[in-house]
């Protein structure tokens, strides 16, 4: 400082200016790192390889579960009677026509399927993420309602889904369950998670 | 004697250990009419001792992974000598936290502590608030039973609810696709490390806001009006200690007999402390037909399912955790909504007094339907009482300000 003792407020208003503005910068610059440590590791990510299963063994109206990348996956052997009941009811279905996409350009169809017999459909609700419940009978058995068509209840927030994985109308849940890419490699073994486009 | 005064003077030259002592205790004056309610905020300091206390025992056998951590809890509850008695503390304590922070809060609400000029140590208190909100749901994964998991499941999901973002946060949060392993490990982190170091700054934080105002009592005045005109000392101020520390100990004792009974002889309280779906490992590919998340979250639980009706093209969904947000951060506004002329409910006018009847009702019942199974019924019911919830804060500016108050005293009334 000269002998003055005078301060020029400028220059110091400047040094402070772009001293805070840069020692932002890098600390922006090292929050990054850090940031970034948090997402899916490289074995997280690897660890998404399709399943293969054997469908010969469900019974009709029953209900497999398999695991594909940690989440549940049903496959449900619909009987005839079960698919009749997925026209009936469109008008209460937020969905019916399966607009969003939800599903692999295979599945949008009535059924939501490759074959009508098999539903494949990611068993996670698309509301918070539980995992519905089945609730196939028909009617006030299994504590619905009395004109319950058959299909799925989500227990944390009370979502229904039909029995093509999709949602009713006012509920918390937005969308029809998601239809993971799945192909045949025969009448009776499924793969899931891999598709005919070659994926 | 003369000894212990030189130690003392030789501190007191080199860090202010009288000082702070005076300015905190023997000579921090506090209102001399503090009654019932005023225990709860020395028992929720007692209790945050008690929570890291135990912790870190816990710690000390607890395996942040996800194939060990079910079966380390275990271990400490047959194996570890002692160590059911350190983990029912610590479980107990989560719960009894937020019962004294609840009625600590609610005591700010009946005598307006919230209010000019205090508003500072409400938001403080506020900060507090949620970060032990956090520091419970980051907790409450670590056994990694059925309920610890899809309980993370859905509340992380709430992120994933925000537009464009949403996904990518949820993701962020987890780390990995599903509830995993990362997550475990990193909600660890959070639990014993993080939040406890934010929450022990708000709790400074808090103390010294509250002592630069000094305290708020039942008659919602200012003690600071009338000073005795030699000292500068409140004519209605009595010193914190030792009037108010031995007071509180008396509440720490009664508190630790009604604490005890607890740990030792319903430490789930039926379900509502430790729910029973946590005593099942966590299995990804099943929810239980039944989830609630623990009592302290089940008002707010419920609001959020009462939201089913998209707005402005926009899902329930995200409806629902914007509302579930918002009946938590709203407290934050109570200072700016109130506009009446007194602050304690002693004299407020009938509306104000049924106004918060409602509120309370309201917030019980949410808590009921909360850990209640979703019917049309429940859903109707949580919807009008979201309503009732809402309208004791968005209304206040309006129904404190026509109420009809009694005029305040200038002293305290014991």
């Amino acid at each position: 400082m000269s002998d003055k003792q005078q301060v020029d407020k400028s220059k110091r208003r400047f040094l402070i200016a772009t001293t805070g503005a840069l020692g932002g910068v890098a600390a922006v610059a090292t929050a990054v790192p850090f940031v970034m440590s948090m997402t899916p590791s490289q074995r997280a990510r690897a660890a998404g390889a399709p399943v293969e299963v054997d469908i010969g063994k469900i019974e009709p109206g029953m209900m497999l579960t398999i695991e594909w990348r940690g989440k549940p996956v049903w496959i449900v052997h619909r009987t005839q009677e079960m698919l009749g009941k997925l026209s009936g009811i469109k008008e209460r279905l937020n969905d019916p026509d399966s607009q969003k996409p939800m599903q692999p350009a295979y599945a949008k169809n009535d059924a939501r399927s490759i074959k009508p017999d098999f539903l494949v459909v990611v068993g996670i609700c698309t509301h918070l993420g539980c995992s519905p419940t089945a609730k196939f009978k028909l009617g006030a058995d299994e504590g619905m309602a009395q004109d319950w068509p058959g299909g799925f209840l989500c227990p944390c927030h009370g979502s229904l889904f039909d029995l093509a994985g999709r949602v009713y109308k006012h509920m918390p849940a937005p969308d029809n369950l998601e239809i993971p890419p799945y192909k045949y490699l025969s009448d009776t073994r499924l793969i899931i998670g891999e598709d005919t486009k070659g994926a | 004697m003369k000894r212990t005064s030189a130690v003392l003077a030789w501190v007191d030259q080199r860090f202010p250990l009288s000082a702070t002592w005076k300015t905190h205790l023997s000579e921090y004056y506090a209102p001399k009419n503090f009654n019932f309610w005023y225990y709860f905020g020395s028992l929720a300091l007692f209790v945050l001792v008690l929570q890291i206390v135990t912790g870190i025992f816990l710690t000390i056998h607890y395996k942040p992974d996800a194939n060990l951590a079910f079966a380390s809890v275990e271990y400490i509850m047959r194996d570890v000598s002692g160590g059911w008695l350190i983990r029912y503390l610590h479980s107990t304590g989560a719960s009894m936290f937020f019962i004294v922070v609840y009625l600590h809060m609610f005591r700010g609400l009946m005598y307006g502590s919230y209010r000019k000029p205090r508003e500072l140590v409400w938001l403080f208190g506020m900060g507090i608030y949620l970060c032990l909100m956090g520091e419970a749901f980051f907790g409450y994964l670590l056994p990694w039973g059925q309920m610890s998991y899809w309980g993370a499941q859905v509340i992380v999901n709430l992120f994933g609810a925000i537009p464009f973002v949403g996904p990518d946060l949820a993701l962020w949060i987890r780390g990995d696709y599903v509830v995993s392993d990362a997550t475990l490990n990193r909600f660890f982190a959070f639990h014993v490390i993080a939040m406890p170091l934010v929450l022990l700054g708000l709790v400074a934080v808090h103390l010294v806001a509250l002592h630069e105002v000094g305290s708020n009592n039942p008659d919602g005045i200012e003690i600071k009006k009338h000073k005795d005109p030699k000292t500068g000392i409140p004519l209605d101020g009595i010193p914190f200690h030792p009037y108010y520390t031995v007071k509180d100990i008396v509440g720490v004792v009664v508190f630790l007999a009604v604490f005890s009974v607890i740990v030792f002889f319903a430490p789930e309280v039926g379900g509502y402390f430790l729910e029973h779906n946590n005593f099942i490992p966590a299995d990804s590919l099943k929810t239980p037909p039944h989830i609630a998340p623990v009592w302290y979250f089940t008002p707010f639980y419920a609001m959020l399912r009462a939201v089913t009706y998209p707005l402005f093209g926009i899902d329930a969904k995200f409806w629902g955790v914007v509302i579930m947000g918002l009946a938590v951060l709203i407290f934050c506004a109570l200072p700016w909504l109130d506009r009446g002329k007194v602050k304690s409910v002693r004299y407020r006018g009938p509306v104000f007094k049924a106004a918060l009847a409602l509120f309370v009702v309201s917030f019980l019942w949410l808590g009921y339907l909360g850990t209640e199974a979703p019917t049309p019924l429940t859903t109707t019911l949580s919807q009008i009482l979201t309503a009732v919830y809402f309208a004791f804060f968005l209304l206040m500016p309006w129904y404190t300000k026509i109420d009809k108050t009694k005029p305040e005293p200038e002293r305290v009334t014991g």
